[in-house]
């Protein structure tokens, strides 16, 4: 009965999609460009106490706001330069991986549990439940979100795990929302038809029978939003929020780099470019995996 | 029957700011630091405390707090800040056109970047030049306000210095203003010299707060545009010898324009959050720069005033959108 029911989801076998899925990823470009970028930024995490060529909070006044390699005055031991205070910019940057893919992973996880779990019970159940989870979704998007996110961390204190659960409370309506709709579309499906008929538990028709068949979305979802969480991170360290300052972050670079600009705008540069890099990065492969995993835009 | 519907929206636009005001309130009771704590002097003695406690209503039972500053706000009266001791409706009037100001011009400038960028997209579309128009408007949309703020500041700001780096005008000139709409006062009363120097100062942000939301109005109205020259009216005017621009400026957008004009309200109302950050990023006096204030002196009556401004303006852009939608498209008004 049970392989009935899934039968009329896919007619392929799941062995059989699997390696469709595998190869429609290695085609994407996006997928591995975007991918690449983000394994390269892993291992850099990593790896960060062998690759560093100094101690990221290692100070030298004497050799403070050294240019990066190819201006003058540049040393050849830091690539990138130092601050004002002597600390390798280099190092500092690979240091600054940990925090920046923590938070994306953890927080941009955490967002996705929560939203999926509201939307799709908002999508399935309807009525009241959708009734309340849609008007808390209004009233959660009626605040600027990095208010609200500043706010969460000032209430909690300062540091990583604050940083977390702030991103998490604010980002799950991204997910909801889109859930919520996903699953109204799937519920009215032949194959939700045909797990009600055969007897499924509206659990089980929901997270055995409707989640697999959301999951391509949320995996591009979840993606976009390690791009924003990462973003979030650096507003939050940039009005010094985020973690300590012994502990080197982008944003916290980029905040001590604005107030040096004018003597070393490579301190401010430098994070601001892995910035940069990384969001886009997160999107190519966000956007890719959409493509990819759709089997809809795949055609 | 669209008064219904707007009645209903209405409703729901009360219930949501209710909501957020509900919501703004229990944070802000959670937070463990005394605000009174940082008013005064290490020396301070008990029977002071207790005064401030009293005058700033924080000695009341938690119901009556929210009660008090409930009922207050419906008189128009948002409290005190405690940081800047002042009136919080008085400081939101103050700095509120500033922002109002910077976010209406970002918003101009999305639409304006947004149609000819998609204009542009459309005629170039099978052409190197389009892919390459795509590729950076790829660029544009996966890059937040946050980012493009910074890259402006090092670029424009202080590598090639060509535009002022931060405030709402040069400080040297104290020129007396009527209202704090000082970019459109100085403009309706002639004073160019001046409104220059604002608009100046108002490049960069307008900028970082437009780019993403022109990127997003350029690619759905290019895919609408797109979709649109397939149309057998547009084969029609084509027949007739219209050339392309043409074809594209006066037959097209007509259509391919409503879609679009829904999906730049809702994004507008993003727009809005983020002139939170980038305030922060040019010191403009605007009410988002100030909430960041409030928010690290711990400003309790302050952010309230602030959150819930908004949440208002949030609330009153979507209505805006809801009615607009529902006017332009009678077949929605059943629903």
């Amino acid at each position: 009965m049970a392989e009935q029911a899934s039968a009329l989801g896919s007619a392929a076998t799941p062995s059989r999609r699997r390696v469709d899925t595998l190869a429609a990823l290695l085609h994407e470009p996006k997928v591995i460009g975007g991918g690449g970028f983000i394994l390269f930024l892993v291992l850099a995490a990593l790896l960060a106490p062998l690759i560093s060529p100094h101690d990221p909070l290692e100070q030298d006044l004497m050799s403070g706001a050294l240019p990066p390699v190819g201006f003058a005055g540049a040393q050849a031991g830091f690539p990138i330069g130092t601050d004002d205070l002597g600390r390798d910019v280099l190092s500092r940057l690979i240091y600054g991986t940990r925090v920046a893919l923590t938070v994306a992973f953890v927080a941009a996880t955490l967002a996705a549990v929560l939203g999926t779990a509201l939307g799709l019970l908002a999508g399935y159940f309807g009525k009241l439940t959708d009734g309340v989870i849609s008007r808390l979704i209004e009233i959660w998007m009626a605040f600027p979100p990095v208010l609200l996110s500043i706010l969460i961390v000032a209430i909690m204190g300062a540091g990583v795990a604050s940083v977390i659960t702030a991103i998490a409370i604010i980002d799950w309506t991204r997910f909801a929302r889109v859930v919520r709709a996903e699953t109204m579309a799937q519920a009215k499906a032949d194959y939700v038809t045909a797990a009600r008929v055969i007897g499924f538990s509206r659990f089980t028709i929901l997270l055995r029978e409707i989640l697999p068949n959301i999951a391509p979305l949320l995996v591009a979802l979840l993606t976009l939003e390690m791009g924003i969480a990462v973003i979030v991170e650096a507003i939050l360290s940039f009005v010094g929020l985020s973690v300590s300052s012994d502990t080197p972050t982008w944003g916290g670079m980029i905040a001590q780099g604005r107030q040096t600009i004018y003597q070393a705008w490579w301190v401010f540069a430098a994070p601001l470019a892995a910035l940069f890099a990384t969001v886009l990065a997160f999107n190519q492969l966000g956007d890719g995996l959409r493509r990819a995993l759709d089997p809809a835009m795949r055609r | 029957m669209i008064a219904s519907i707007l009645l209903k929206r209405l409703g729901m636009a009360a219930v949501t700011l209710f909501g957020v005001a509900i919501i703004v309130f229990l944070l802000l009771r959670v937070v463990p630091g005394d605000p009174i704590a940082m008013m005064i002097g290490p020396g301070a003695g008990a029977n002071e405390i207790a005064d401030l406690r009293a005058r700033y209503g924080l000695d009341q039972p938690f119901i009556d707090q929210f009660g008090i500053w409930l009922s207050g706000i419906l008189h128009g009266d948002f409290g005190t800040s405690i940081s800047l001791h002042r009136n919080v409706l008085g400081l939101l009037m103050e700095r509120l056109p500033a922002t109002l100001e910077l976010a209406l011009a970002a918003l101009l400038v999305a639409v304006s970047l947004g149609l000819a960028l998609a204009v542009i997209g459309t005629l170039l579309r099978r052409s190197p030049g389009g892919s390459l128009l795509d590729a950076m408007n790829g660029l544009a949309l996966a890059v937040p306000d946050f980012v493009w703020a910074l890259a402006f500041v090092l670029v424009l700001g202080v590598l090639w210095p060509i535009f002022p780096l931060s405030g709402r005008m040069d400080p040297t000139l104290s020129i007396p203003f009527h209202t704090n709409f000082h970019l459109l006062e100085s403009l309706v009363t002639f004073r160019f010299g001046i409104a220059t120097d604002i608009a100046a100062h108002m490049v960069m942000p307008t900028l970082a707060l437009a780019l993403p939301l022109a990127a997003v109005i350029a690619r759905i109205l290019k895919e609408a545009l797109c979709a649109a020259m397939l149309e057998d009216y547009v084969l029609v005017a084509r027949v007739k010898g219209l050339t392309e621009a043409r074809l594209v400026v006066g037959e097209a957008l007509r259509n391919a324009v409503g879609p679009t004009l829904a999906l730049t309200g809702v994004q507008f109302t993003f727009l809005f959050g983020g002139t939170v950050i980038v305030e922060r990023i040019f010191a403009y006096p605007g009410i988002g720069n100030m909430a960041i204030d409030a928010v690290i002196n711990r400003d309790q009556p302050l952010i309230q005033g602030l959150v819930l401004a908004f949440g208002a303006l949030f609330i009153l852009v979507n209505l805006a959108v809801d009615i607009s939608v529902v006017a332009l498209n009678p077949r929605l008004e059943d629903g």
